[in-house]
């Protein structure tokens, strides 16, 4: 074997206290050598990653599973267009039509307010956001929101609502007590919990849009105000979307707020006047599944699974939207 | 091991202007061979003089072995090939330049030596990589990897301090954790070698991704050079830099081919011809020409060379 | 001599029209804000006005054991109409213990198996069972927990009281308490099935955000895929791990309808000293609680009593996300927003 080099013979390597390359590296100390691959805990990690994975696939395919085997058991059309009625026997119980409509009232009321207020409190978060003291603590206050549980919300808008000056939105009993429960007082509630979602979204797409954009309008003369309007509110309008549509899934499936703020009835029970409907009370879907349940009063688990099928068709139908408008949205700045 | 020194005149060819060659003969099992390929007799065929390494020029000797070798490597992604059939040695003791337009395959081939290549789920492999004398896909990949050390484009710290970077490699690689007393020398040294110790030495814990990016990059060669390498990959390392940083690691480059079989990607030829002993030239996925790095700049073989060279060296 | 003229320029006066709808704007906006963040701190006081006096009542004995909770509350919700005699009597302990006990075991197993599941989906999942799983999980994330609270009364509460209560075990408890399936193991353990979708999908949002170098640079120092994520990926997004721990904590802290379908809704504290009898055991937290006795809220008394433990959830949900906010910000220390 020979080594071809021009000159004298090498010296020795250049620093001969290093390991030679490729030699494991000696820790003094250990008395060992460097290992490679796995180790135990390497594997013992791995394994636990495999089974945490491989149950969830079950559990998830479990769960979605046997709640469509349910529904397609006991789903029938014509639950969607009757009335639920006072029954004990589930063969006469009714339809959910009620809570449906219900429900749809509740998540428009819920939305139509977090839109606008949300989208207003982000474009000021982000395009002015002075004082900033101010701005902060509007931030702060918002998290606080988001990680209020829904039924501290709840009994807080009972208590707003049955102040007396609040007597508009629901019903006044004879003596002048205010009743406090109405669509109109739990959708104000459920536009708090749908709030932090919209301005959260609308945050980022608002903040994604690239300087030189602004910068744009500005040039062409517009005030802040109209690029605000003509400009970034166009663009931003897939990132508020997909605030709303996640602002919805929460509404649709909260049930707190609709036990203590929509009433006890099953059916939609308009007050007299000017609004009725949304000064009355009603159900949804979640207190339809909750009341059916063995928990509830009704205890007809067949209605209960009926509902909470349809229920989960429209929260899957609110995800997709969300991936649809998420997809959409993507190579807009590329 | 023996070494024994033979007097040669190499070959019987004219060569008057030849320099003297000295063969060194070890006797040993374990050091692999390496015949200086080009620093022979001049090629009859080519008519032309050999050209010499620039290892040792100006420098102390150093110790040429290979390393690493392909053997008709081939690499394509899905069904496009991005490297066909390659032949290629790397010795340690020299620097190989691999040179080519875009999109002809280096860093394709570069995260192939390394296994990394494997990362991408469409990229397919055939053909042999061969370590010490050993095809690499009968060990483990973790071992060679960590014998076979990358620096990419762009500089990639890990978000943790200056130390936890260095120690990085070290700590991870095995059951039990050293202690930081115990890995202190080497993290040092390596930051020594690395030409970064005298900028950082006053506050290893200071986050890594708030140095440049030239310091980031020669932390990063650190981090390799922590785990004793035998083979450090360079993807265009330079690129995203200044050229004082530039200047810098190419001077530690040069200082560790000492110690490290080193093959570096570039684009800048000039930088080629200031640090490479070797050059390789690629052409869509072909190795259209390897030679030392005088014969590949100064004399290239394949017409394609000299056009890709051309501008450069006029 | 630079700024001199720079001082001389002619500054060109503003169009005074524009600047006032801009400024009009600007304070429409901030008055909105202004109003939310004025409603926001009104609630928070409110509430804790509304609670005030169960606490000064009680004292610190609030927060302890005594009696029956149940008892107590039945007790409130009877007062006497005159203002003078109401009764406000209560050792709240059975339903914090209920809270923090289901919240904090279903928290600390979701963790675990959510960080483990989310590097399984990221990392070693075949790419086809990837595919389906990322979409499901994304669904259950987003399933009302009355669902869950009506699969767990359903399905789960009767398998545990066929299955896992025998005669016996009753009976070793019967003096205090009736084992009927409903239980905090039970709570726990769809408690957990429901928060682990929404820190799977953080925790997998955030791991396919670590840029690819990291994984590649650690893969290139001969690191293993598990050492790699591990001690690259994982660490770099703890703080949208902590996110996702906050978000899940303040789910199950509030989480009210399904606890008190499947929990067994009875103010009761569970004892550890049973063996595993004590994950029989039925128990209830306070948002079950308030959910519970909804109706009763316009006894004033009871109402107040109510308003108490809402004080207690509302305060333990904003410390939270103050905890939350610090420990994001400690662990972005080395990130410096660089992903
Ligand atoms: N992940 C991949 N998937 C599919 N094709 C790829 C992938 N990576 C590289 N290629 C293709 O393989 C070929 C070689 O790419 P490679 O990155 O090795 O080129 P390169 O010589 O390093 O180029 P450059 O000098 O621009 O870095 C290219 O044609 C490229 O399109
Ligand atoms: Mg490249």
């Amino acid at each position: 074997m020979s080594i071809d080099v021009r000159t004298a013979a090498p010296g020795p390597r250049p620093n001969p206290e290093r390991p030679a390359p490729g030699a494991p590296v000696k820790l003094p100390g250990t008395g060992g050598q460097q290992q490679t691959g796995w180790s135990i805990g390497d594997r013992i990690g791995l394994a636990a990653a495999w089974f945490c994975g491989i149950s969830l696939c079950v559990a998830a395919v479990a769960i979605v599973g046997f709640m469509a085997w349910k529904g397609v058991q006991y789903l029938h059309l014509e639950m969607l267009t009757s009335s639920p009625e006072a029954s004990l026997d589930q063969s006469t119980s009714g339809g959910f039509l009620d809570p449906l409509v219900g429900t749809l009232i509740l998540t428009l009321i819920g939305v139509g307010i977090a839109i606008p207020v949300g989208v207003g409190i982000a474009v000021w978060l982000t395009e002015y956001g002075r004082p900033a003291g101010l701005a902060r603590l509007v931030e702060s206050g918002v998290e606080i929101v988001a990680g209020t549980p829904s039924i501290v919300l709840a009994i807080f808008g009972l208590l707003v609502f049955q102040q007396s000056f609040m007597g508009v939105f629901s019903f006044t009993a004879e003596g002048g007590a205010v009743f406090g429960r109405s669509f109109l007082t739990a959708g104000s509630m459920m536009a708090l919990i749908a709030l932090p979602l919209v301005i959260g979204a609308t945050r980022e797409a608002l903040h994604s849009i690239p300087r030189h954009v602004r910068e744009a309008s500005y040039a062409l003369g517009k005030d802040k105000a109209s690029t605000i309007r003509r400009v970034l509110l166009p663009s931003a309008r897939s990132g508020i979307a997909t605030g709303a549509t996640l602002g919805m899934g929460r509404i649709c499936g909260d049930t707190a707020i609709v036990v203590v703020l929509l009433g006890a009835s099953m059916q939609t029970t308009p007050e007299e006047g000017f609004g009725g409907l949304l000064r009355g009370t009603g159900s949804t879907l979640t207190s339809y599944v909750y009341n059916n349940s063995p928990s509830g009063e009704g205890n007809a688990p067949e209605k209960a699974y009926a509902a909470a099928f349809v229920l989960l068709m429209i929260v899957l139908l609110l995800n997709f939207a969300v991936g649809l408008i998420g997809k959409r949205n993507k190579p807009q700045w590329n | 091991m023996e070494l024994k020194e033979e007097q040669t005149q190499n070959g019987s060819a004219p060569g008057a202007e030849v320099p003297p060659l000295r063969q060194i003969v070890v006797e040993s099992e374990t050091v692999p061979i390496r015949v200086g390929d080009y620093a022979g007799p001049p090629d009859p065929e080519y008519g032309r003089e050999p050209w010499q390494l620039n290892a040792g020029l100006d420098s102390d000797p150093i110790w040429v072995e290979e390393r690493m070798r392909t053997e008709a490597l081939s690499i394509a992604y899905g069904g496009k090939v991005a490297v066909s059939a390659v032949d290629l040695e790397v010795n340690s003791g020299e620097v190989l330049a691999l040179i080519g337009p875009s999109g002809c395959g280096k860093t394709t081939l570069l995260r192939s030596l390394n296994r990394l290549v494997e990362l991408t789920p469409a990229a397919r492999r055939t053909g042999r990589i061969i370590l010490d004398n050993q095809d690499v896909d009968t060990f483990d990949v973790t071992r060679l990897r960590s014998r076979v050390g990358m620096l990419f484009q762009q500089p990639n710290p890990f978000p943790m301090s200056i130390f936890d970077n260095v120690a990085y490699g070290l700590r991870e690689r095995g059951s039990k954790k050293p202690r930081r007393k115990q890995l202190e020398p080497i993290v040092v040294d390596a930051l020594e070698r690395a030409g970064l110790w005298d900028e950082v030495s006053s506050n290893l814990n200071h986050p890594a991704l708030a140095l440049s990016g030239g310091q980031q990059q020669r932390l990063c060669i650190a981090r390799s050079l922590a785990v004793s390498p035998e083979v450090l990959l360079l993807d265009e390392p330079c690129s995203a830099l200044d050229p004082i940083s530039t200047g810098i690691i190419e001077e530690t480059i040069v200082e560790l081919r000492n110690e490290v079989a080193i093959v570096i990607v570039t684009h800048n030829l000039q930088q080629a011809a200031r640090i490479a002993d070797r050059v390789a030239f690629m052409y869509l996925g072909d190795m259209v020409e390897y030679g030392p790095a005088g014969q590949v700049f100064g004399a290239p073989r394949e017409a394609r060379t000299q056009e890709y060279v051309g501008g450069g060296f006029g | 001599m630079e700024a001199a003229s720079l001082n001389n320029v002619e500054v060109q006066a503003p169009d005074l029209d524009i600047d006032r709808t801009d400024r009009r704007v600007e304070l429409l906006l901030g008055a909105l804000a202004s109003t939310i963040l004025l409603l926001i701190a009104g609630m928070i006081l409110f509430v804790l006005i509304k609670a005030l006096p169960s606490f000064t009542h009680n004292g610190l004995a609030w927060f302890g054991a005594g009696g029956s909770v149940d008892d107590q509350l039945m007790d409130i919700f009877n007062s006497p109409a005159d203002p003078a005699d109401y009764v406000y009597h209560l050792r709240a302990w059975p339903l914090l213990y209920a809270t923090v006990l289901i919240t904090g075991v279903a928290v600390v197993i979701s963790v675990v198996f959510s960080v483990l599941s989310a590097i399984f989906i990221v990392e070693f999942a075949p790419d086809r069972l990837r595919r389906i799983i990322e979409p499901v999980v994304k669904l259950l994330a987003a399933v009302p927990s009355v669902i869950y609270g009506l699969i767990g009364i359903l399905v789960v509460v009767p398998f545990v009281a066929h299955h896992l209560i025998s005669e016996d075990r009753k009976e070793s408890v019967a003096y205090v308490i009736q084992l009927d399936g409903t239980s905090i193991l039970v709570g726990i353990f769809i408690l957990t099935v429901m928060i682990c979708p929404i820190m799977i999908a953080i925790i997998v949002d955030a791991l396919r955000s670590v840029p690819d170098k990291w994984v590649e640079g650690a893969a290139a120092l001969g690191v293993n895929r598990w050492r790699a994520m591990r001690t690259v990926s994982l660490r770099a997004i703890r703080p949208a791990i902590v996110a996702a721990l906050v978000l899940a904590t303040a789910r199950a802290l509030g989480e009210a309808i399904m606890l008190s379908m499947v929990a067994g809704s009875v103010g009761f504290a569970p004892n550890p000293m049973d063996g595993f009898t004590f994950f029989l055991e039925p128990a209830r937290p306070l948002a079950s609680t308030i959910v519970d006795n909804a109706e009763g809220l316009s006894v004033v008394p009871f109402g107040q009593t109510m308003y108490a433990f809402a004080a207690i959830l509302l305060i333990s949900s904003a410390f939270l996300s103050f905890a939350g906010w610090a420990a994001r910000k400690s662990f972005s220390r080395y990130t410096l927003g660089a992903r």
